[in-house]
């Protein structure tokens, strides 16, 4: 029977996947392009060479260090869509510190600086989580209205207080700040390529990240919380101190992943940095079944698809906008697979059918409580 | 035109309205039956890109006068299809609506940015709907200028909320929208199927979000972008919380908060000195404090809101 589930849950997610794939096609149909070329190009075009490859990862660190986070919230019981705008709070924090230190040593300037990014994270989502813990103001909709709010903040920033001096100079006026200085810059992984040492930071986190939910107290409150907030009322545990604190915890890993991106990419803080990470990382975080063994691959995955469609816009001239057809329909298969993947009853329908199909008899059927 | 400042705003603020006030008019019907819609934006948005085409396409053309009604036709159909689909995913699957709603939201996103680049590229412009002022009301010193001078689109959108108004409480229907919102389960004792009524709802929203779409590209900005809803699928989500589920209380809201927006234009053109982004941010703080006043009109609201219904568990 356990061999089963684990292919029943497999199958589950397959027709999800296929699902989505199919809906995408229909898009790209739609647009006269080729659905099987296409897809073909988005996953064998990055692994033609080694910058491909590594471009790969380069995508997946950020993807990894959201979806963390957006799966510590989802598990304490709390939905953050805020994370593309408190990845932008992280980058200005981290940027700020940077550049008004450019002569600290590095060894204590780029801790500080991916501090800085975790501190402006978790500030900007500390604001949806109390406005929902003390106000009940429902938290999807005030982080989407903080993603609006942070965004132009952002663009404020760099077009005035922290705009290159240099710009205003030539009079372009580009809304970019000055280049971090070397002691912020994440060092390279592979020289010649994108890949930095931020890779090693996002591997490290997601343990951590697993640690601290599956084998402190502390992670053991806010899943409780998450889980039944009734019972872990009764059971003694603040439910909205501990709604907080997840929230607080996700904006803190989504503004490490742009200080990550920002000292360890562009170098710079740029318009369009964060370039839908936030986004992406839900889906990567649902992917992953919101565990960091199953993140960590789901980002991969997923930076593969995000490298892949750049190469497909422009080899094939199909939008880059099509990740997020994609995106949006494996979201929607994902969440509809669920009511098949905790559901023993329908699970137990699908091993008498398999049984059956299979001539094997296996009397002792048994499968997990209701969920 | 030198009526004052106070009533530029008034005349620009009214048909700014209207694209929120569908939408969440909508919405309204969404959430009365249970379901939490928060894909309104993507429908909006591929609303607005569905009301744009034919007109951009029959611009100049012999059928060019049919352009704009083809283009609410086509924006509604997709409304309803995809009102349809969110249904399948949050009552046959019961899934859970707000991750399944920012789905359908990158989709719209998606769908509608993939096929503007591809057919159209760049932004163009439209006719669009031109008013039309209603013949002796347009006539009333200032107050007709306000009121009765504008797109017949904007006519009928305040003409559908006292209509939704009679459709949610004096009609069976309405009655059965309420009470599976409510007590699903007293109505499904009662032979009402709980599950058709929110698939009937979701469609009737997603038709009129994905109106409120093709105002904003027909109507109102007679040109589309890819930020052309800027996120106003997701205020009309939030001013179905401020307007109490009610149409009227949904209709000062929307007003409430174009003419916010009119008012900032104003200002800006007015020559006060005042950062563009922080004015532009407005509205979006405008939508939290209003929902973390609104808090407790949520007692209020349709109990089993977001909530799934299955007739095999007791909850």
């Amino acid at each position: 029977m356990n061999k089963f589930k684990l292919a029943y849950g497999f199958t589950i997610i397959l027709i999800a996947t296929l699902a989505a794939a199919g809906a995408a096609a229909l898009v790209l149909k739609a647009i006269g392009a080729d659905p099987w070329a296409t897809f073909v190009t988005i996953f064998t075009g990055p692994f033609q060479d080694v910058f491909g490859i590594t471009e790969i990862l380069v995508r997946a660190v950020p993807l990894t260090l959201v979806a963390l986070g957006i799966a510590i919230a989802f598990r304490s019981g709390i939905i953050n869509i805020g994370a593309e705008g408190q990845m932008l709070m992280g980058i200005l924090a981290a940027t700020g510190m940077a550049i008004s230190f450019p002569l600290w040593p590095k060894a204590v300037l780029l801790p500080m600086v991916i501090l800085a990014g975790a501190v402006g994270g978790g500030l900007w989502a500390s604001i949806a989580g109390s406005l929902r813990a003390y106000l009940g103001v429902n938290e999807i909709l005030s982080t989407v209205m903080l993603n609006y709010i942070a965004v132009q903040f952002y663009t404020f920033f760099l077009r005035g207080p922290m705009i290159d001096p240099a710009e205003l100079e030539t009079g372009s006026g580009t809304p970019q700040s000055v280049r971090l200085p070397e002691s912020a810059i994440l060092s390279k992984l592979v020289p010649g390529t994108r890949l930095h040492t931020g890779l090693i930071l996002a591997l490290v986190l997601a343990v951590v990240v697993y640690f601290f939910l599956w084998h402190t107290t502390w992670g053991f409150r806010l899943r409780a919380a998450g889980a039944e907030p009734k019972a872990a009322r009764y059971a003694g545990i603040h439910v909205e101190r501990s709604l907080v604190t997840a929230m607080v915890l996700s904006g803190v890993f989504a503004g490490i992943a742009g200080a990550v991106e920002v000292s360890g990419v562009h170098h710079r803080a740029i318009e369009a940095i964060s370039s839908g990470y936030g986004f992406a990382g839900i889906v990567v975080a649902l992917f992953g079944a919101l565990h960091p063994a199953g993140i960590i691959p789901a980002a991969v995955f997923f930076g593969l698809l995000l490298v892949g469609a750049d190469m497909t816009q422009r080899s094939a001239g199909v939008p880059a906008n099509m990740i997020l057809v994609l995106q949006g329909v494996l979201i929607l298969a994902i969440v509809s697979a669920k009511m098949y993947l905790n559901n023993a009853y329908a699970q137990e329908r699908a091993y008498r059918l398999f049984t059956r199909l299979t001539g094997k008899s296996d009397a002792t059927v048994k499968t997990g409580g209701q969920s | 035109m030198t009526h004052g400042f106070a009533y530029n705003v008034l005349s620009l603020g009214v048909p700014f309205s209207v694209a929120l006030l569908l939408a969440s008019l909508g919405e309204m019907f969404n959430q009365r039956a249970g379901v939490f819609n928060l894909g309104c934006e993507g429908i909006m948005c591929i609303g607005a890109f569905l009301g744009f085409l034919p007109a951009y396409f029959l611009k100049g053309g012999a059928m060019a006068g049919y352009g704009n009604l083809l283009g609410f036709v086509l924006a509604m159909a997709a409304g309803v299809l995809l009102g349809l689909l969110f249904a399948l995913v949050t009552v046959t699957f019961r899934a859970e609506q707000g991750i399944a709603g920012i789905g359908l939201q990158m989709l719209g996103w998606g769908v509608a940015g993939t096929l503007f680049r591809h057919f159209i590229g760049g932004v163009t412009g439209v006719d669009g709907v031109a008013s039309w002022a209603i013949p002796g009301l347009s006539r009333i010193p200032w107050v007709g200028g306000i009121l009765f001078n504008h797109n017949p689109v904007v006519y009928l959108a305040f003409a559908l909320v006292p209509a939704s108004w009679y459709l949610l409480f004096k009609t069976p229907w309405g009655l059965k929208v309420r009470a599976a919102g409510t007590e699903p389960r007293a109505a499904d004792s009662m032979g009402i199927n709980v599950n058709r009524v929110r698939y009937q709802a979701l469609m009737l929203g997603g038709a009129m979000a994905g109106m409120g779409g093709a105002y904003l590209s027909l109507c109102q900005a007679k040109m589309f972008a890819d930020d052309l809803v800027a996120g106003r699928g997701f205020i009309a989500v939030a001013l179905v919380y401020f307007g109490r589920w009610s149409p009227w209380g949904i209709m000062g809201g929307a007003l409430l908060f174009s003419l916010a927006q009119s008012l900032q234009l104003a200002i800006q053109v007015g020559g006060i000195k005042f950062p563009y982004e922080f004015a532009v941010m407005l509205p979006y703080v405008l939508v939290i404090l209003v929902l973390a006043v609104a808090r407790k009109a949520r007692m209020r609201g349709p109990s089993h809101l977001g909530i799934p219904y299955n007739r095999e568990m007791r909850y």
